[in-house]
């Protein structure tokens, strides 16, 4: 008697979801008149970019994914991206962003990674560097150490340490964390006293303590309380936990960076994308966990209201998964997969692939979606032509040994 | 500091076991969560059917007491929680009340160092109601026992068969394989060389994966309607991959169940899982960045005695390195709440606020995001920390007046008592608020 694994308790994802964003403002690009927005979302566990942008028309396409592989003509049918591609029918928000011109997909895309293990793959698509390393900092933390400041962000704002950094955002660079909090916060005159203590003992705990000192507004303003998400999602749909989870996070991190005053840049994670087994693509698990991912998109796009035009997210994971479905109707770990682009600043409506193929010659040791793009040009584009960071600083300090990686151009409209 | 009361726990027979008549065993387990969704699924069949006749049953029956009632609850809804979820809430009040009684608790910090090792997560179907019977027979009498034996106990356990999908792994020309079109899954054996062993990068290649899932084929589950040995481990030789499969060049003979033992024993023998153990043991009790020193000792000492487990936590306490490291290391949320409810005397009657608690700091019990577990990197826990201070205030809160807080501090830290914590403990404005700064102290966050 096997139940297949369902995310769909929120708790589940705990420790995931929260916002973790630049505690300043970025200068160069105000200065000419730009106010760009970056948020990546990190998806852990491997998420499956053939079953998320299928190769429709790719003749060897059905006969890798068994019975219902993605397609235009399925029971669900697929939503066409192109004449090739098309998209899970799980996500009809993200299609019409990508109609018009507001979403790009980069496919058969990955990291310089080449082995399978999660943890190592986690380890390289955050850190931003060639090889797995006990490395302390996250690429997205040195592109931000790397840009010049222009005054702080606000951080009278509901911000409190979140239970986990995600590596990408490790480092020097100031971060701030926003988790949901349900219990009621500790007295200031503890939180002094406590904070005094620990700058006369132990920094690295001053620190994590001092983001927190200057909490206040939003959370209690209750503007985007737990309660009031919830109230918006009908109960008994399957996946509702995880898409009010995914939406909350998601429209929390919209509302936070659309503020005159809030952070440009950010972060968050979102867990639960490893379908070994039962892998659902078109009604089951991944078919919630995309509608969930399509819903936080929605919410971004409503969060983060006149600066949507501004904004860029990158949906980034990884590593993909196996070309051919498992014994157990999923797919195991394996190596190229789909980045996603969202936002108003983007030139989109486009897949950019130079596609590898699925004939057997063409897999990558027989059994993956062989790599043809860097994903790390796909972030140099974004990095150089959204927040304008230079090609030298990039290929040295942001993705050390990328020279050879050319920034991907025209990513942004 | 001394690592006297460390050693005399590891030689008392008695540490860090649960001796709990009335928790279940993983079969017990099984089989009760089983009949509990079949009961359920009978109650929601018969309330449908009564919904359809309902019309006619109202006109023909008579409020006749007691029947009625009874019938009216077998037709709701049961409001309590169900089967899995009140094991699961058992189990974890058990080893919550065993790590708080624990003197000087060595040994329970050892099944929480290798439970997190072995891990397997409750949010995975099926998997819930086993927790704790998982820890109790695949860990716990291990800790000081080979590791070979734990590695075997833990990979034919249930509760990881089923964590890590191999209780539905076929193998392709097995008879099962043959008859369906059913097969493969290497999630277990993966991480078993990577996680479990080896460890990552250490030269074994996609083929020794897919060979030692194939070898594994077969170690499974009796199916828990089975009333006597359901959901217990089973080799099922129907699902099992014939013939002889070649892992790490060498050619293991198929052999059934041992087949897959042979590979395990290999395994632990490797130098490979000596440093990765090795490793994992001084990142985790000592820093995170351990001295290489302590890691070959550590090596050295599980190859000498062939994964002795005792006596590599000998070596643990006995390593200058381990008592001349700075306290460095941030403590995990569960490590940081059971040794708050200890210094300050209160033993929850309920579990549930506690394990809410590791649900906020992000270390759900049980709950693994990932097969690696939880970290065991400081960094990753630093941003929690401004969040226990909400915790550490309830706690003080809930013990009240009734404590000194400068006794306690003296009590727990005797000499090592920074005049700083000290100080601040001494000028707090209320017992209460004593009590918190000291459980935020950095003595109380770092080991």
């Amino acid at each position: 008697m096997i139940i297949p694994p369902q995310p769909s308790r929120r708790e589940l994802l705990l420790g995931s979801g929260a916002l973790f964003a630049w505690a300043h403002l970025p200068r160069a690009a105000l200065a000419e008149g730009r106010d760009p927005r970056l948020l990546v979302i990190v998806l852990r566990g491997a998420l499956d970019g053939l079953a998320t942008v299928a190769p429709c028309g790719d003749p060897d396409w059905p006969r890798l994914r068994g019975e219902d592989p993605i397609k235009i003509d399925g029971p669900t049918p697929a939503l066409p991206l192109d004449s090739f591609f098309a998209l899970n029918p799980a996500m009809p928000n993200l299609h019409r962003l990508y109609l018009v011109g507001q979403a790009t997909v980069v496919h058969a895309v990955a990291t310089p990674y080449r082995e399978r293990s999660h943890f190592d793959g986690q380890d390289i698509l955050e850190s931003g560097l060639e090889r797995p390393s006990s490395g302390d900092s996250g690429w997205l933390n040195r592109a931000l150490a790397g840009l010049p400041a222009a005054g702080r962000v606000n951080t009278r704002q509901a911000f409190a340490g979140g239970p986990i950094a995600p590596l990408v955002v490790r480092g020097s660079a100031p971060v701030l964390a926003w988790t949901p909090s349900r219990l009621p916060p500790a007295s200031n005159d503890t939180m002094g006293r406590l904070l005094d203590l620990y700058r006369h003992t132990d920094p690295a705990l001053a620190r994590a303590l001092e983001e927190r000192s200057a909490l206040s507004a939003i959370a209690q303003g209750g503007e985007m309380s737990a309660n009031s998400m919830k109230a918006q999602i009908a109960p008994g749909i399957p996946g509702a936990a995880v898409r009010a989870f995914f939406a909350e996070s998601a429209s929390a991190a919209g509302k936070f960076m659309a503020r005159q005053d809030g952070p440009r840049v950010g972060a968050l994670a979102f867990d639960g994308w490893d379908t070994h087994a039962n892998e659902g693509v078109a009604k089951g698990r991944l078919a919630i966990l995309l509608a969930a991912l399509d819903g936080a998109i929605n919410a971004l796009e409503n969060g983060l209201g006149e600066s949507w035009r501004e904004s860029v997210i990158a949906v980034i994971t990884e590593f993909g998964r196996t070309a051919r479905m498992n014994g157990t109707d999923g797919t195991d770990h394996g190596t190229a997969t789909i980045a996603l682009l969202v936002g108003g600043a983007l030139k989109g409506g486009r897949v950019i692939s130079d596609w590898p193929g699925l004939k057997e010659a063409n897999l990558h040791d027989g059994r993956d979606l062989k790599p043809t793009t860097d994903l790390r040009a796909v972030m140099k584009g974004i990095l150089k032509d959204h927040l304008r960071i230079d090609d030298h600083y990039l290929a040295n300090n942001v993705f050390p040994g990328s020279q050879l990686v050319r920034p991907l151009a025209g990513l942004i409209g | 500091m001394c690592d006297r009361p460390y050693w005399s726990e590891l030689d008392k027979s008695d540490a860090g076991q649960i001796t709990n008549d009335d928790l279940l065993s993983c079969g017990e387990a099984a089989r009760a969560a089983f009949d509990f969704r079949q009961e359920r699924k009978a109650a929601r069949l018969a309330r449908s059917n009564d919904r359809t006749k309902q019309p006619q049953a109202k006109i023909d029956s008579s409020p006749s007491g007691p029947q009625a009632t009874q019938q009216d609850t077998a037709g709701k809804p049961n409001p309590s929680p169900g089967v899995p979820q009140q094991l699961y809430l058992e189990e974890s009040k058990a080893r919550l009340d065993c790590a708080l009684a624990a003197v000087p608790g060595f040994v329970e910090r050892l099944v929480w160092f290798w439970s997190n090792h072995f891990c397997i997560s409750a949010d995975k179907g099926g998997v819930r109601p086993l927790c704790g019977a998982y820890e109790r027979e695949a860990i716990r009498p291990y800790v000081r026992a080979r590791f070979a034996d734990m590695l075997l106990a833990v990979e034919t356990h249930p509760a990881m068969l089923l964590y890590l999908d191999n209780a539905r792994s076929i193998g392709p020309n097995s008879f099962a394989g043959l008859r369906r079109n059913k097969g493969l899954n290497e999630n277990l054996a993966r991480e078993i060389l990577e996680l479990h062993t080896l460890g990552v990068r250490t030269g074994y290649s996609q083929d020794d994966v897919t060979n030692f899932a194939k070898v594994i084929t077969g170690w499974s589950i009796v199916p828990p309607r089975q009333s006597d040995r359901g959901g217990e481990f089973m080799f099922n030789s129907r699902l099992h991959e014939p013939g002889a499969q070649r892992v790490f060049d060498r050619n293991y003979e198929d052999r059934g169940f041992e087949q897959g033992r042979a590979v395990l024993l290999t395994l632990a023998k490797s130098p490979s899982t000596a440093n990765h153990i090795a490793l994992k043991l001084a990142r985790h009790f000592v820093a995170d960045d351990p001295p290489r020193s302590l890691i070959e000792r550590l090596a050295r000492r599980f190859s000498d005695t062939e994964g002795d487990l005792k006596e590599v936590s000998k070596a643990l306490i006995t390593a200058p390195e381990a008592w001349d490291a700075p306290a460095t290391k941030l403590r995990r949320p569960s490590d940081w709440i059971v040794s708050a409810l200890r210094v300050s005397g209160s033993k929850p009657s309920d579990v549930r606020p506690i394990l809410q608690v590791q649900n906020l700091l992000g270390e759900p019990l049980w709950r693994v995001p990932a097969p690696n577990g939880f970290s065991d990197d400081s960094a990753a826990w630093m941003d929690g920390v401004a969040q226990r201070l909400d915790i550490a205030n309830q706690i003080a809160r809930s013990v009240g007046d009734g404590l000194d807080p400068m006794v306690v501090a003296q009590d727990t830290f005797g000499a090592t008592l920074s005049n700083e914590t000290k100080e601040a403990v001494a000028r707090s404005e209320s017992r209460q608020q004593a009590l918190s700064l000291l459980l935020m102290s950095p003595e109380f966050q770092r080991r």
